[in-house]
């Protein structure tokens, strides 16, 4: 399904949160949102899962003003996993925190149904948590307890994902492996994630947002060009895709002076970004979903560990192209 | 399990009704029961009828729905104000109640004379509900934890007007305060019973229905929003329907306090945390429960009567430490 935020405004005790946001979600693509803390990230997202109403604006999930739509038919197209909550005061179990997936499908008098029993396997198979199903939650390790909460929402059998940090906390294969399931369900995703590499790596699309405003949207090489870091993250660091056709973010040692102006940039010289043209066969297929990334497991070929300079060695074609040219 | 729960409940409600200063046998409890219910077979000897069916039973019958009530209500303050050490008291119910009825039992003489000591009681508790409804609300929604605070606030604004009633009471007046405020159904009448009933029955009915969106609200409100819930609505909503609950039972049967706050976490041991089996199981629980207190209230020190609250506080805080120490789930909140 398709996200569409258009011009979205907030304000949380008369303070502005969000200014005229909008970005766009594709069909089965997966867009990250990236911004230092406050900018507003986790707001914009409560206003996609129908939990804070913006003040102007509109938020449409496949055509639909979510606003317009009761809170289990947003819910049906919107699913997202959060930050909050591990099952309160209670000790919920694996099954049933999944369960709880199928709420939005049900009314007062709902039971429980074949159907919803499918749809609860299915998640468990998919997020690999079949074994922990008699499991209690708060027993669960970080990324056991993230696998649920990713099965919860894939049980909702949404159009569109929302993630929140999903990969917080989590070790580096945990994030990994998180990562490639979300590819793998082809749900159209918005995420937000702090680490900027994860999200290049993940994501088809960036949005940058920067006190609670869109300061860039595009494809991730487009976005996290040495200026911007520098102006709303505050470090010296540049981004450029490896020869393996992963983009990695390369950090300086020091962060940049307080109040950095947007004329400081540290790389050497704004570097003509390759433009995502596709290779001739890594055009945009039929589907948008670029096959399974390469893993960056212990590299075979040998590459040196990238310095703060951009990499010398650039492939001049990268072989596999993980935007679609989206519209 | 609820079968098992529902045959529990009627046994004990059974021995409850023969047991007593005079003991019935449990076969001449039922013919009466039966006599009464159908108009056919039998009728016992006029005394042992008048103690069973005019005494006890509407006792027992109160007992159980009071329990029932209460245990609901805690179940879903629990799970609304997302707080384990909830209970069907925590909005101030109890505080405001209690003003009600010791503002008659001392002033029955004044202007509220002609009231009756439960509807003064529920008239309380409504008050002192709308109020904390009214403090706790921030931008047009109910805040979890500004309703505890303000449950807990307005819950020793009253109790220093309660506390300043007593002081000027008599010491009968005093006496009957004390009972009142520490819970009893000695008083049961058939006549109470049917509104009692239908508030109880419909109440716990109505929250069963709401049991898949209470489950939701476990993981948090903005989760809970994700998965499709009004929240707030839904919250305002469970409030009302436990207030009303929990202002009824208090109203005819006083403040018995640790049914609402033991009965859920014991039946959350058993039966997980599903709402929509939580419910039921515990309704049945606390029914039991209440009856078999009650039944000890008045054999325990024959032929003087415990208040409930006493009773139900001795067995319940001892359980409560033990929930304590076993229960690991509750270190995280």
């Amino acid at each position: 399904m398709k996200l569409t935020v258009n011009g979205v405004h907030l304000t949380l005790d008369h303070r502005p949160v969000l200014r005229d946001v909008s970005l766009e979600v594709p069909p089965g693509a997966v867009v990250g949102l990236v911004g230092p803390n406050g900018s507003g990230k986790s707001t914009l997202l409560r206003t996609i899962y129908r939990s804070l109403r913006p003040r102007g604006g509109v938020v449409r999930v496949d055509g639909d003003d979510i606003w317009a739509l009761s809170a289990r038919a947003a819910a049906r197209r919107t699913a997202a996993v959060l930050q909050d909550g591990n099952g309160g005061p209670t000790a919920m179990r694996v099954t049933e925190m999944v369960a709880l997936g199928r709420t939005a499908h049900h009314g007062l008098l709902g039971r429980d149904t074949a159907e919803d029993l499918r749809a609860v396997a299915e998640a468990l198979d998919l997020c690999g948590v079949r074994d922990l199903a008699g499991r209690e939650v708060v027993s669960l390790s970080g990324g056991e307890r993230q696998r649920v909460l990713l099965a919860r929402a894939l049980a909702q059998r949404p159009g569109l994902l929302v993630l929140d940090e999903l990969t917080n906390h989590l070790d580096i294969r945990a994030r990994f492996e998180l990562m490639d399931l979300i590819r793998t369900t082809g749900i159209s995703t918005l995420a937000v994630l702090h680490d900027l590499d994860l999200a290049a790596r993940l994501c088809d699309r960036l949005v940058a947002l920067h006190r609670g405003e869109v300061v860039a949207a595009g494809p991730v090489l487009e976005v996290l060009t040495p200026g911007l870091l520098g102006e709303v993250f505050g470090v010296a660091a540049s981004a450029a895709r490896h020869a393996d056709g992963v983009v990695r973010v390369t950090y300086a040692a020091e962060p940049l002076a307080p109040e950095p102006s947007p004329a400081v940039t540290p790389g050497p010289e704004p570097r003509p970004e390759p433009s995502p043209r596709p290779g001739p066969n890594s055009g945009p297929g039929p589907s948008p979903r670029p096959g399974p990334e390469p893993r960056p497991t212990a590299g075979p070929e040998p590459r040196p560990t990238p310095a703060l300079e951009p990499p010398p060695e650039q492939p001049p074609e990268p072989e596999r192209e993980p935007q679609p040219s989206v519209s | 399990m609820p079968a098992v729960l529902l045959a529990l409940l009627v046994a004990a409600m059974t021995v409850a009704v023969s047991v007593g200063a005079v003991t019935v046998p449990l076969g001449d409890v039922w013919r009466i029961v039966g006599h009464h219910l159908t108009g056919g077979g039998p009728a016992a000897d006029p005394v042992t009828d008048q103690i069973v069916w005019t005494f006890r039973a509407p006792r027992v019958v109160l007992a159980a729905l009071a329990g029932a009530g209460l245990a609901v209500s805690g179940v879903v303050l629990q799970a609304v104000v997302a707080n384990p050490l909830a209970d069907p008291y925590v909005l101030g119910v109890s505080s405001g109640a209690s003003l009600g009825a010791v503002l008659v039992i001392t002033l029955t003489t004044g202007a509220l004379g002609g009231l009756g000591v439960s509807t003064a009681a529920f008239a309380g508790a409504t008050g002192a509900v709308a109020l904390v409804f009214l403090l706790g609300r921030r931008a047009g929604r109910l805040a979890p934890t500004r309703l505890v605070l303000s449950g807990v606030a307005v819950g020793y604004l009253f109790l220093a007007a309660t506390s300043y009633l007593q002081l000027r009471a008599t010491p009968t007046e005093l006496r009957t305060v004390m009972f009142w405020m520490l819970g009893s159904v000695a008083g049961a009448k058939w006549e109470q019973l049917p509104l009692v009933t239908c508030v109880v029955l419909t109440g716990t009915a109505a929250l069963v229905l709401f049991g898949r969106r209470l489950n939701a609200l476990l993981v948090g409100d903005e989760s809970a929003a994700a998965l499709g819930v009004d929240t707030h609505r839904l919250r305002a909503a469970l409030l009302l329907l436990a207030s009303l609950l929990t202002g009824t039972v208090i109203a005819v049967a006083g403040g018995i306090g640790f049914v609402g706050l033991m009965i859920p976490h014991l039946v959350r041991l058993t039966s997980g945390a599903d709402h929509r089996r939580l419910l039921p199981r515990s309704a049945l629980a606390g029914a039991v429960y209440l009856v078999l207190v009650d039944l000890l209230s008045r054999t325990l020190d024959r032929p003087n009567e415990l208040p409930l609250g006493i009773l139900t506080a001795l067995f319940g805080a001892p359980f409560f430490l033990w929930l304590l120490r076993r229960n690991k789930s509750l270190d995280t909140v």
